[in-house]
């Protein structure tokens, strides 16, 4: 199997279900020619033309919302905004349009589209360009949140996205673009609401999402040296979230560690942690800890963004402090 | 005036359904009887009638609060519109939407919106999507004079200009957004003037006219069809009621009101009809009569209907 990275992996899903059906197409910020700001679309606009690869103004209301009202006219747009953080700009669209069309309308309409947005900090971009806010959209009824951390799993995922009937926010760590990793060459799949056992362990669950997998992966690593066993769990999707998956880990770790780089106050581990509390309470050995960023915005200075970040010498500390 | 007697008299039929179907709620709503709180477009029928009879089934609109006119005008079934307003499962959305919420996609009604402003980027959409797949179907975004100051709709004419698409921006200035009148919001007395900012044709028209209105409409809807882009035509019109239904109106006066109401668009086009030998007057009080009947029977429809399920109330989340 090709070793690819990342943003391979998700130009490859794009360019793979553009050719297999026409109803498909891109529009957002510099995603022509420039080939998108991190170059996710590089060679797309080339290969299928500016018709089905669209530079739009950068003005996210009507990207979100002509791509809404597109996929609810039978088209199966994927639009990008160039940072998750501009999102604040089109909420509107995405929330109360293109997510409850369906609901709203007694199930007579779908939504297929796909929001692409990278996020996370580490690139020195400052608070408005880094945050991590898959909370935000975990908290919307309608809506599928994808958030990918190997390359594999990127692409299989955007695949299911574009290929989902309902809205999906695809969350992408920008500092993930570079990572490598075996990615299939053909078209496949990957399910959303299908939890991945990233590595498996017998003493604590950790569940990790997007960027913080690796560091899961690394702190297993320096706690397998200890004899401390780490089972990773990959969510994968966070809407719809596999609960069944995390529980099971649970009742068999007895012990869990919640890390992502959302802030940790109301994040999405707040959901995780309620719902093993709510349905293992019995099964766990000691409190469960979330290891998250700060509750700041993403700071500028370098110093001051690595400490925002968590990474896995807190997961290792978080673990060891359980035991 | 044309003298396609069928237009002609679709486009009466059509106020006067908009008419008896907004007094009907007028009343029900008084009693009591509809939950929630409705939007009345009295008043304002000939924008919504002149509109969508330029329109066929395939066309596209996206509507507003105030969107019961639209709708109508653009097909929707009034059994299931009533029975929807009513919170009924017959409704057209099962009753999950109400009456902001009304779609029927089918028909290219892309939905009633209870966001001031919500609905531009989503028409543009609907064009782009008929750009896209070369049809030479059109988009009607109805929008109001307050959704006319939204940043949604400015983003919406700038996209759908730059990129040339089939959309046409039927703006209905009724003067005020919810209480606050035009020249507290805006400074601008003529909001198709905006239209120069975009590059797109503006065009002003009585929207109490008909057959102004259809004119214009028309216009743009070919111009979009042949590809040459969207225009902004702005509907000078009034609303008779509040905002909603229970609205003291204590922001206008009653002088302004009657000065209006004397220009009602139904009378003025029954007049044109008449002096035009096209339909008597006997014709018209019978298409009323026809239109009566029709709308007793949506109301009976509507009253007879089970409410929802309450199973269905976690139904259609997800396709």
């Amino acid at each position: 199997m090709a070793k690819k990275t990342y943003l391979q992996a998700l130009n490859e899903a794009l360019a793979q279900e553009m050719e297999r059906d026409p109803n498909v197409f891109i529009l957002g910020e510099d995603v022509g020619r420039f080939g998108g700001c991190f170059g996710v679309t590089q060679g797309l606009f080339d290969r299928f033309g500016e018709e089905r690869v669209m530079d739009t103004p950068i003005t996210e209301s009507v990207i979100v919302g002509a791509a809404a009202g597109a996929a609810a006219s039978g088209l199966r747009p994927v639009a990008e905004l160039m940072f998750v953080d501009f999102i604040g700009v089109a909420l509107d669209q995405l929330f109360n349009q293109a997510v409850k069309m369906r609901y709203m309308f007694g199930g007579k309409a779908k939504v297929p589209m796909v929001l692409r947005m990278p996020q996370g900090a580490g690139i020195g971009a400052a608070a408005q360009h880094s945050q991590s806010l898959e909370a935000w959209f975990m908290h919307i009824p309608g809506l599928k949140v994808a958030i990918p951390s190997s390359p594999a799993d990127a692409k299989g995922m955007l695949i299911s996205a574009i290929r989902d009937d309902n809205p999906v926010v695809f969350l992408e760590h920008k500092l993930l673009y570079g990572v490598e990793g075996d990615v299939p060459e053909e078209s496949y799949t990957v399910e959303f609401g299908k939890a991945d056992i990233k590595r498996e362990g017998t003493d604590v669950t950790v569940v990790a999402t997007s960027k913080m997998v690796y560091s899961a992966l690394e702190a297993a690593e320096t706690l397998a040296k200890d004899g401390i066993s780490i089972e990773v769990v990959d969510p994968r999707s966070l809407l719809p979230l596999d609960t069944e998956t995390i529980l099971n880990s649970v009742r068999k770790t007895h012990a869990l560690v919640i890390a992502h780089e959302a802030v940790g106050f109301a994040g999405p581990g707040a959901e995780i942690a309620a719902q093993v509390a709510e349905k293992a309470f019995d099964y766990l050995d000691a409190p469960i800890t979330r290891v998250a960023a700060p509750f700041c915005p993403v700071p500028f200075s370098p110093p001051l963004e690595q400490a925002f970040i968590p990474g896995a010498d807190e997961i290792v500390k978080a673990v060891r402090a359980l035991r | 005036m044309s003298h396609d007697k069928e237009i002609m008299v679709k486009m009466y039929t059509t106020m006067n359904k908009i008419r008896m179907f907004e007094s009907m709620l007028q009343e029900y709503f008084a009693a009591g009887k509809i939950p929630g709180f409705v939007h009345l477009y009295l008043g304002e029928e000939a924008v919504a009638v002149g509109a969508c009879a330029c329109l066929t089934d395939r066309d596209s609109i996206t509507s507003t609060h105030r969107g019961h006119g639209h709708l109508i005008a653009k097909g929707g079934d009034l059994k299931l519109m009533m029975a929807e307003i009513f919170g009924k499962s017959t409704g057209y959305c099962k009753g999950k939407g109400g009456s902001m919420h009304i779609a029927d996609v089918d028909l290219g009604i892309l939905g009633a919106n209870g966001i001031v402003g919500g609905g531009g980027p989503l028409a543009t959409g609907a064009a782009l999507a008929a750009k896209y797949r070369k049809t030479q179907d059109v988009t009607v975004c109805f929008f109001g004079d307050g959704a006319s100051n939204q940043g949604t709709t400015q983003e919406s004419l700038n996209l759908a200009s730059a990129w040339k698409l089939p959309v046409v921006f039927v703006n209905e200035n009724n003067g005020y957004g919810i209480s606050c009148p035009q020249c507290k919001s805006m400074a601008v007395t003529d909001i198709a003037d905006r239209a120069a900012a975009y590059d797109m044709p503006g065009v002003v028209v009585d929207g109490n006219d008909v057959l102004a209105v259809h004119e214009a409409v028309g216009e743009a809807v070919k111009r979009a069809r042949r590809g040459e882009g969207p225009t902004l035509i702005e509907c000078k019109t009034y609303r008779w009621r509040g905002h909603f239904e229970g609205d003291a109106c204590t922001y206008r006066c009653v002088e302004e009101l009657n000065e209006w109401m004397a220009k009602d668009p139904i009378p003025r086009f029954e007049e044109k009809l008449v002096e035009s030998g096209l339909v008597t007057a006997a014709e018209l009080e019978g298409i009323k009569a026809a239109v009566k009947k029709e709308l007793d029977a949506a109301l009976e429809f509507a009253q007879s209907s089970p409410l929802p399920e309450l199973s269905a109330l976690l139904e259609d989340v997800y396709a």
